[in-house]
């Protein structure tokens, strides 16, 4: 299983903060990705090139190798400070 | 190395001892407070509220932190920054360096705030009299992060 967390406006939008996501065999980051849009609903915000990604809590991107266990994150550009 | 993610508000006076208390060779402390501003480019602002990636937070300023300390010679880095909600005008963010000297200090806290504002994971929601909005992510950031590579 990969858990999977939503933040700010992508967290509102898609109306959930952590979804667990049925890990099957999935290569990159690119592939989970592709399966939550499939959900339909405004997973497709996903899609969004501005859409940052994370796993475990490491910035990383499309081509990023997901494993069994993982835990990524979506999220808009950050505006701390 | 001392990085704290937190509500309650903090004590300049405090924090600033705290790395003189421990700054034993260093010649320079500089240290930078970011304030809540009271308007953005359409409305006046009353409060902000600021959500986090508990965990990744952390890890996120450690490293930054980490990459400063490989650049420059630094004693002691303090950072602070608060979430939840807060008010127009209190304090947001504290950065606090020591140094052997005054341009390696000036430079580090420079370098960890713009680092900061692109990297570690908050994001702020305004609340104004027209309602509540997603704070976007300035190009001009992005920009001043950049000028610290190659």
């Amino acid at each position: 299983m990969i858990q999977i967390f939503l933040f700010a406006n992508i967290r509102e939008k898609i109306g959930a903060d952590r979804v667990n996501f049925e890990y099957s065999g999935e290569q990159t980051v690119a592939d989970v990705k592709r399966h939550l849009i499939e959900r339909g609903g405004n997973w497709d915000l996903l899609a969004s090139e501005e859409v940052l990604v994370a796993v475990n809590q490491t910035i990383s991107d499309h081509n990023t190798q997901v494993n069994d266990g993982d835990e990524l994150a979506f999220f808009p550009p950050v505006t701390g400070g | 190395m001392m990085i704290s993610v937190q509500q309650h508000d903090f004590d300049h006076a405090t924090e600033y001892q705290a790395l003189r208390d421990s700054a034993d060779n260093d010649g320079a402390i500089v240290t930078f407070t970011g304030l809540v501003r009271d308007f953005n480019c359409h409305n006046a602002v009353s409060s902000i509220k600021l959500e986090h990636y508990p965990g990744m937070t952390e890890k996120s300023l450690m490293s930054i932190c980490s990459l400063a300390r490989e650049r420059w010679e630094l004693g002691q880095i303090r950072v602070i920054h608060r979430v939840g909600v807060i008010d127009a005008k209190e304090q947001i963010v504290f950065v606090g360096v020591s140094s052997t000297h005054r341009a390696a200090a000036f430079e580090a806290a420079q370098f960890i705030m713009d680092h900061l504002k692109t990297q570690a994971p908050f994001w702020k929601k305004e609340s104004t009299a027209n309602g509540v909005n997603w704070v976007e992510a300035k190009e001009s950031d992005e920009q001043a992060a950049n000028k610290w590579s190659g």
